[in-house]
């Protein structure tokens, strides 16, 4: 069987930028994690849909692709929040009291990590290790890191967020 | 591409630059801290002050001082002033100082030990070049090295080179290099693949981010380098999604590179033909396993399989692969210009060169630091660190991250050297080093190292899946003050199991930390249990 395009879910142009990935890549299975980037990328989200729709394009066996979507901690498999806050759990965030700083914003959005407000405004989240220890304790704001934070620093920042327009 | 033409572009490239050089760090953890704004504020102020014709603002990878950062350094004829802490609001006076003003800044001793004991060998460009631009690189000499193993040298006679050199992996295990290319280029295969690894999941390490962010054609060069010396043709390089910076500069380095036929087909008018590919990683600690790596550049979830067969027999899609952390492949360049017995001479008996350590944790001097190999921790932690930002006293320096174990204050004589960690239970690994005074609860920690594994673990093997959860289970138990001696003797028993009996280095690794705390400070735990039902209480 030749590889080929398979029509998309639904007519949202989204689909195709994420068609023109799968096609560079000669749609074959190898693919798959570049694909699902793609797919995060255009939605913010994996939903079945897509996950079908991948599978099919690919040929790779639906079990499969869920399997992918699940092992790796970057996919997201529900809808996230507008805004997005990662808390840095790397051990010189951990030394420098990240544990608090994780706790501050948990009271504070009433939601565990990796959780969603029921809003849907916020996405708390925590990551391994970002690579900034030079300025730990490190949290992400939408994609902007902030460094040497305080308990009280980590929310008043993502106040900030959340009442940006 | 043409030697002369990458010598014209030095020269040209060269022959432009100004009197002034005012490089603004702009890696990750300096952008964090409005660098871009700085860089902002520096160009508006020399347009103000009409000292274009004088002054070039330049953006730089990692100055190495991130717990000072933002850093700005001006350098005039041979002097460099090293700046600290700049805001957007007083950096204008930093251009103000170079026409004779003060500069309201912070400044900064560059004949501080921190400075003044680093070896930069791999981060010889780091903070001095501008990382998205291809030209600064050829000016400082680039791609020379390739070009010289093109066509001066045999493929066997380059892995003799590295084999000569005595350089070995720095991702963590230290495995010597030159062995792992001649066994990729014995092997038999039409198509063979390089493979970066660069998915530094360590938490508390940021080596090879700064590497890839500040000097992205090193890595690029080393590579093609390798591919000459195996026979490779393809090249991957793993970047893990946490690192969207050392991306992007990669994807433009790529690019250049490309587009300056110092990647592609007939390189230098040979018949050697080099492409490199990004991948990116997706969350994965494990993936920096090679196998686990392999799996996950070829679409599947990133779970490791029995060695051998080892990678360079086969690898990626059942090819032989050399993988070679970013670290290591940035010391390639160095070492083919400069020399084997240059190399070897740097460092120790049987670990030669230099290893960048992430110098963080309760540490007044927090930052990338490139030391030469034989180094005590002593002269890193005191000398070049400056001990604790608040005055408490230092009980130990953790290694190796969750593989790792943690060094107490007494034994910080030791050199640091691939064996020497060994033998005080810790290791080399990939260069995270984390400070911890006597604040930091070291039942704490090895309870942390162990989350860490218990999440990270792939799930493949049974003695990490459930040892894993099971030891995290006993050091909570043991910091809850619920637990006694006999789940000690339990944690210690499932230590020694879980080391023996995993898969793969995460699992075989993934107790070091507890090993390693009990060894040296088993009194926190002792301290911790309960009485035996009918023991006396004293």
């Amino acid at each position: 069987m030749k590889a080929q395009q398979i029509s998309p879910p639904s007519a949202d142009k989204r689909w195709k930028i994420i068609d023109v990935k799968m096609r560079k890549l000669g749609y074959k299975s190898h693919a798959l994690i570049e694909t699902l980037h793609s797919v995060q990328e255009a939605f913010g989200f994996l939903e079945l849909d897509a996950l079908r729709w991948v599978s099919k394009s690919l040929r790779v066996p639906a079990s499969k692709v869920y399997g992918v979507a699940t092992f790796y901690n970057l996919f997201k498999l529900k809808p996230q929040g507008k805004h997005n806050c990662v808390v840095c759990t790397g051990t010189a965030c951990y030394v420098k009291g990240a544990a608090k700083i994780l706790e501050a914003i948990e009271n504070f959005a009433s939601i565990k990590s990796g959780e969603t407000t029921g809003d849907k405004e916020l996405s708390l989240l925590t990551a391994r290790c970002i690579g900034a220890c030079g300025i730990a304790p490190a949290v992400v704001y939408d994609g902007n890191a902030a460094g040497r934070l305080s308990p009280e620093q980590a929310i008043e920042k993502l106040k900030g967020y959340l009442h940006a327009v | 591409m043409l030697f002369e033409e990458l010598t014209a572009i030095a020269e040209k490239t060269k022959s432009e630059r100004k009197q002034v050089c005012v490089r603004c760090c702009m890696s990750a953890g300096c952008m964090s801290s409005q660098a871009d704004e700085i860089k902002k504020s520096l160009e508006q102020a020399v347009a103000e002050k009409n000292l274009a014709d004088k002054v070039e603002i330049r953006r730089v990878g990692c100055m190495g001082f991130c717990g000072k950062g933002p850093m700005v350094s001006v350098e005039e004829k041979d002097e460099t002033i090293i700046y600290q802490e700049v805001t957007p609001e007083n950096a204008p006076s930093i251009i103000g100082a170079i026409a004779g003003g003060k500069a309201e800044a912070e400044l900064g001793d560059s004949k501080h030990p921190f400075f003044t004991h680093q070896m930069p060998v791999v981060r010889s460009h780091g903070g001095r070049i501008d990382p998205e631009q291809i030209d600064g690189y050829i000016e400082v000499g680039g791609y020379t090295a390739l070009h010289h193993v093109i066509q001066d040298l045999s493929p066997s006679q380059v892995v003799e080179i590295i084999m000569q050199s005595g350089l070995r992996g720095r991702g963590g295990a230290g495995y010597p290099s030159g062995l792992k290319w001649s066994m990729v280029a014995k092997a038999k295969g039409e198509q063979k693949y390089i493979v970066c690894n660069g998915d530094e999941g360590d938490p508390g390490a940021f080596m090879d981010r700064s590497v890839l962010e500040s000097d992205p054609h090193t890595v690029i060069e080393g590579m093609a380098i390798a591919g000459y010396a195996v026979g490779a043709s393809l090249g991957y390089i793993y970047v893990r999604a946490e690192y969207p910076l050392a991306i992007n500069r990669l994807q433009l380095a790529i690019k250049q590179a490309k587009k300056h036929g110092l990647l592609g087909d007939g390189l230098f008018d040979s018949t050697f033909n080099f492409n490199i590919e990004i991948r990116i990683g997706a969350g994965a600690f494990v993936c920096g396993e090679e196998t686990a790596l392999i799996a996950s550049i070829e679409g599947r979830r990133g779970q490791p399989r029995p060695r051998p067969p080892f990678p360079a027999e086969s690898g990626l899609w059942g090819c032989p692969t050399l993988i070679n952390n970013v670290e290591t492949l940035a010391n390639i360049v160095p070492i083919i210009t400069k020399g084997a017995d240059w190399y070897a001479s740097l460092g120790t008996g049987k670990s030669k060169g230099t290893k960048v350590f992430a110098l963080t944790g309760k540490i007044r001097n927090n930052g990338l630091i490139e030391v030469p190999m034989g180094i005590t921790i002593r002269e890193i932690v005191e000398d070049m660190g400056g001990g604790t930002p608040d005055g408490t006293k230092i009980k130990a320096v953790q290694t190796g991250g969750p593989s790792g174990g943690c060094i107490p204050v007494e034994l910080f004589d030791t050199p640091v050297d691939y064996e020497s960690l060994m033998k005080v239970g810790s290791i080399m690994g990939s260069g995270g080093m984390v400070v911890m005074s006597e604040e930091t609860n070291m039942v704490d920690v090895a309870k942390f190292y162990m989350e860490f594994c218990m999440e990270e673990s792939c799930g493949k093997c049974i003695p990490c899946r459930v040892g894993t959860v099971q030891m995290y289970n006993l050091l909570k138990k043991i910091l809850e003050r619920k637990a006694t001696i006999l789940d000690l003797e339990a944690l210690e028993e499932l230590c020694d199991m879980v080391q023996n009996t995993s898969l793969c280095g995460l699992g075989q690794t993934a107790p070091n930390p507890v090993i390693s705390t009990l060894r040296y400070f088993r009194n926190e735990y002792l301290e911790l249990l309960q009485p035996l039902p009918g023991e006396k209480i004293d």
